[in-house]
């Protein structure tokens, strides 16, 4: 494995879109490793087609490449994409003293006549919105305005959380397993205090106590919670890097230990940072839902998907369209993020090879029959 | 050995000093445990004030009455072990002993039925890796891992227990289902079991078949009412069983092995006659078990009798499937009770949807079968709902280990040696790609507990998610650690059962410094 040349000092080696330098020691790099490729013709066969494929681009490129095909992760990300626009345009926006206001006509405040018992108007065929699309709750709301401001601040609450907690997840994974010893203890130790309690119990106890200063309290307390998984994850990334050589390399030329931590070793494992936290914002609009549900999340008057579900749990046999909407939202975001989670996963994982399309397996078989008739 | 031991508990004692220090503070300062009475209208409003405060030290600050909990939790070792009492007065050992059997069926219950169901389905989807089986599991577990807790809850108490109690009012079987649900069998058949075009479709048409014949025999003879099995669907279960059995176990080809299984099932259908003579209702849990052990030695017994050269697989073979006739003929007897207990306790609506069981129940009957039923029927749901949630992660891990598992040197050496399919996918793949599960199925056991508080929730049952969300939304510090001291002792249990799994499943993993 090529180890020797330290990655490119330059702190945008970790970004995604930008083309990292050709001789980036990875883990498990795809030209570099090629399993079994030495004792069975057709797996090298197939390796070739997929070497071909990647010829002369550099790691990141070869990320990138991998993500846009995935099909399913491409389809969420437009979905997602579309759900965020919609629900910061349909209510505007209304925090830290901007207000900008939005292009549907209610407030998820505003009250208004009940109208045809609060019954959804959208019809799918022929298409009209109506005046209130997902119907209105027994005060008069407009749900599809309540369930888009709900959607704004869950979708907050999972991007703030997703920060948090790489942040504070990086930073002591990294410490943690660069330095070892009575500092990994200590670190570790404190992680292991904090995994022992269970997620929603931490959640539940710090949404009881600052649930009621907003929901975006509600999200750094998220974030104060849901950290460990990932600190434990780079920690291991960590330990193993920095026994590689590029590190003792840096080391030699006299870098600090900050700048090996931050600068050389975690490009490196920013595959892994990356999936999880993708990963852990899917759960987290979860948590966020079931500490909301049982009232310990985002507090009246504001509201978030959950904290929706929880206010109308007993309409759901006279009018399901006040539980169905939030929850399907709900789901879209959650099932979005995790399939982008999924394509990131198969793009940053170089071993795992992925599911050929019928092309490349026509010719992959074909390459094989040629290689056994040889 | 003893000092990795010995390390690791006290290494496990302080995490858990620690955890418990942080849930007091925190949760010490969530709010107003006086609240409730600071609001309160009556004359002695002040005097209860000062009660409650002398009563819970609450005049202590939150940092230092943490000792003052943990003195009584330490002096369990002079005989006086006491986690405090709750803002009502109550004892808290007290309330945690009745919540936490509840909360504990429910736990294990869907717990194993992850595991095996997730293994199973994710087995199966891996040896079927890339078709359309493996697409649509691939994509239903997806979505049951984005699926929020409450609402599978909610829907399945809407749509299951109550529609199923509906049709039970109503025993009438819409058209549909005898369209959708043979096609949907005879799809997930053919998905499983593989093969070319032509297989693929003989296996759909005989699945479809089969289960149009179930589904026109249940709507015929309102069998949902009144179910039961008999001698006959015991025999053509069993010997289905028997060769499913053998199948996996030993292989068709061996036999010794298929005699054995079928003895087996015609001594359990010769038994099940003397078994219906005993009509004693108070036959209790132990016996049954009693009764278990002894069906597995009759089959061991059966197999080790039947001989030749290799008689202890034959004796495995038959002890499994002695089992499993023997929980056939379990569930034929609790069927046996399942008209009295609906009609006698449920007034026609067996499937509960609210609480963990039937209150007074005792006081109306005590009959195992009955008590078996109304447990039975009560945990269905959460049980359900808890389950499926885990259920698509296990799956996952299940399909990836074994993918993992399969592309390794020692699947392609077993191969080499000629091993057949069989051999090698249920002795050297399977049991391997089971190793890293333990370890998940242990860590997954906090976010359960935490399923197991909404799931809880939504179904009324007073147990430990109940204690949790009155203790939290009361600011009642005790009741709360109480919750955590079960918890975290659970959690850490699990985390030594799983290493000690780990290392008794991995002969690489010696346990040592």
């Amino acid at each position: 494995m090529s180890g020797l040349i330290p990655p490119p000092p330059t702190p945008g080696g970790s970004s995604l879109n930008e083309p990292v330098g050709d001789s980036e020691p990875k883990v498990g790099d795809t030209n570099a490793v090629t399993p079994g490729a030495g004792d069975l013709e057709p797996s090298r066969a197939e390796n070739a087609i997929e070497l071909k494929e990647v010829e002369g681009l550099s790691q990141g490129r070869i990320v990138v490449r991998r993500f846009l095909r995935h099909r399913g992760a491409m389809i969420s990300l437009g979905l997602l994409i579309f759900v965020i626009l919609l629900a910061f345009s349909a209510e505007g926006l209304d925090a830290l003293g901007i207000v900008i206001p939005g292009w549907w006509h209610y407030k998820y405040t505003d009250l208004d006549n009940i109208v045809n018992g609060g019954q959804p108007t959208l019809s799918l065929w022929p298409l009209n919105w109506g005046n209130h699309p997902f119907g209105q709750d027994s005060l008069g709301r407009d749900v599809f305005a309540t369930v888009m401001r709900g959607a704004q601040q869950s979708l907050m609450i999972v991007f703030v959380v997703g920060i948090l907690s790489t942040v504070i997840g990086v930073v002591i994974g990294s410490f943690s397993g660069y330095f070892r010893g009575w500092v990994d203890t200590l670190l570790m130790r404190f992680t292991d205090a904090i995994i022992i309690i269970p997620l929603i119990v931490l959640t539940a106890v710090l949404g009881r106590t600052y649930g009621a200063a907003g929901s975006f309290v509600v999200a750094i307390a998220l974030g104060l919670a849901s950290w460990t998984g990932l600190a434990r994850l780079v920690r291991g990334e960590v330990l193993a890097l920095r026994e590689r050589e590029f590190v003792d390399a840096a080391r030699v030329a006299g870098g600090s230990n900050f700048r090996i931590m931050f600068v050389h070793i975690l490009p490196n494992a920013v595959g892994v940072v990356v999936v999880n936290t993708t990963l852990l914002m899917s759960a987290t609009i979860l948590t966020e839902a079931a500490i909301s549900f049982l009232g310990f999340g985002v507090q009246q008057p504001d509201v978030s998907l959950g904290s929706i579900i929880q206010l109308y749990e007993n309409a759901f046999n006279t009018r399901p369209w006040l539980f169905f909407w939030p929850v399907s939202f709900i789901i879209i975001i959650a099932l979005t993020i995790n399939f982008i989670g999924d394509g990131l996963r198969d793009a940053f994982d170089p071993r795992q090879k992925r599911a050929l399309n019928k092309a490349a397996r026509k010719s992959a078989a074909a390459a094989r029959a040629k290689v056994a008739t040889r | 050995m003893l000092t990795f031991l010995a390390r690791r508990f006290v290494a496990t004692l302080v995490v858990l000093l620690v955890a418990s220090y942080i849930v007091y503070v925190l949760s010490a300062n969530a709010g107003d445990p006086l609240a409730s009475l600071r609001e309160s209208t009556s004359r002695n409003k002040a005097e209860l004030i000062n009660m409650r405060i002398a009563q819970l030290d609450l005049n202590v600050p939150a940092p230092l009455r943490y000792f003052i909990w943990l003195g009584g939790v330490l002096s369990g070792f002079v005989g006086h072990f006491t986690l405090g009492k709750s803002v009502n007065g109550q004892n808290v050992t007290d309330m945690l002993g009745s919540a936490v059997g509840v909360t504990i069926q429910l736990l294990i219950a869907s717990t194993l039925l992850a595991i095996v169901f997730g293994v199973l389905i994710g087995i199966t989807s891996a040896l079927r890796q890339y078709s359309g089986y493996d697409y649509t599991v691939t994509f239903l577990s997806f979505l049951f891992f984005s699926l929020p807790s409450f609402f599978v809850a909610v829907i399945l108490k809407a749509y299951v227990g109550i529609a199923f109690n509906n049709y039970l009012d109503n025993p009438q079987i819409a058209p549909w289902i005898y369209v959708v649900v043979p096609l949907i069998s005879g799809l997930i058949w053919m998905g499983i079991l593989g093969g070319n075009a032509r297989r693929r479709l003989m296996i759909f048409g005989i699945a479809v078949v089969a289960t149009l014949a179930g589904v026109i025999y249940i709507g015929v003879t309102d069998w949902f009412d009144n179910p039961s099995l008999g001698p006959i669907f015991i025999a053509i279960l069993g010997a289905a069983l028997a060769f499913l059995v053998t199948a996996l176990t030993t292989g068709l080809a061996n036999k010794k092995s298929l005699y054995t299984a079928l003895t087996v099932v015609v001594i359990g259908v010769a038994i099940y006659f003397p078994f219906q003579l005993n009509r004693a209702e108070e036959i209790s849990f132990w016996p049954l078990v009693g009764l278990g052990i002894l069906a597995i030695g009759v089959g061991i017994l059966v197999g080790w009798l039947w001989g030749g050269y290799d008689r202890w697989l034959s004796a495995r073979t038959g002890g499994i499937t002695a089992f499993l006739v023997g929980g056939l003929i379990l569930i034929d007897r609790f069927m046996q009770s399942w008209g009295s207990y609906s009609s006698g306790v449920t007034n026609g609506r067996p499937i509960a949807t609210v609480g963990s069981g039937t209150p007074d129940l005792s006081s109306i009957t005590h009959s195992f079968w009955i008590q078996g039923l109304d447990s039975f029927t009560h945990l269905l749901l959460p049980t359900i709902s808890l389950m499926l949630i885990s259920l698509a992660g296990y799956s996952r891990y299940s399909r990836a280990n074994l993918l993992d598992v399969m592309n390794s040197d020692y699947i392609r050496t077993a191969r080499a040696k000629g091993l057949n399919e069989r051999t090698v996918v249920m002795r050297h793949a399977f049991r391997n790609s089971l190793i890293p599960l333990t370890t998940i199925v242990a860590f997954d056991f906090g976010g359960l507990l935490g399923g197991a508080i909404i799931t809880e929730t939504v179904f009324a049952w007073s147990g430990m998610g109940q204690l949790f969300n009155a203790a939290l939304n009361a600011v009642d510090v005790n009741p709360l650690m109480g919750f955590f001291v079960v918890t975290g002792i659970a959690a850490v249990i699990a985390n030594i059962l799983a290493d000690v799994a780990y290392s008794a499943l991995d002969p690489r993993i010696r346990v040592s410094v």
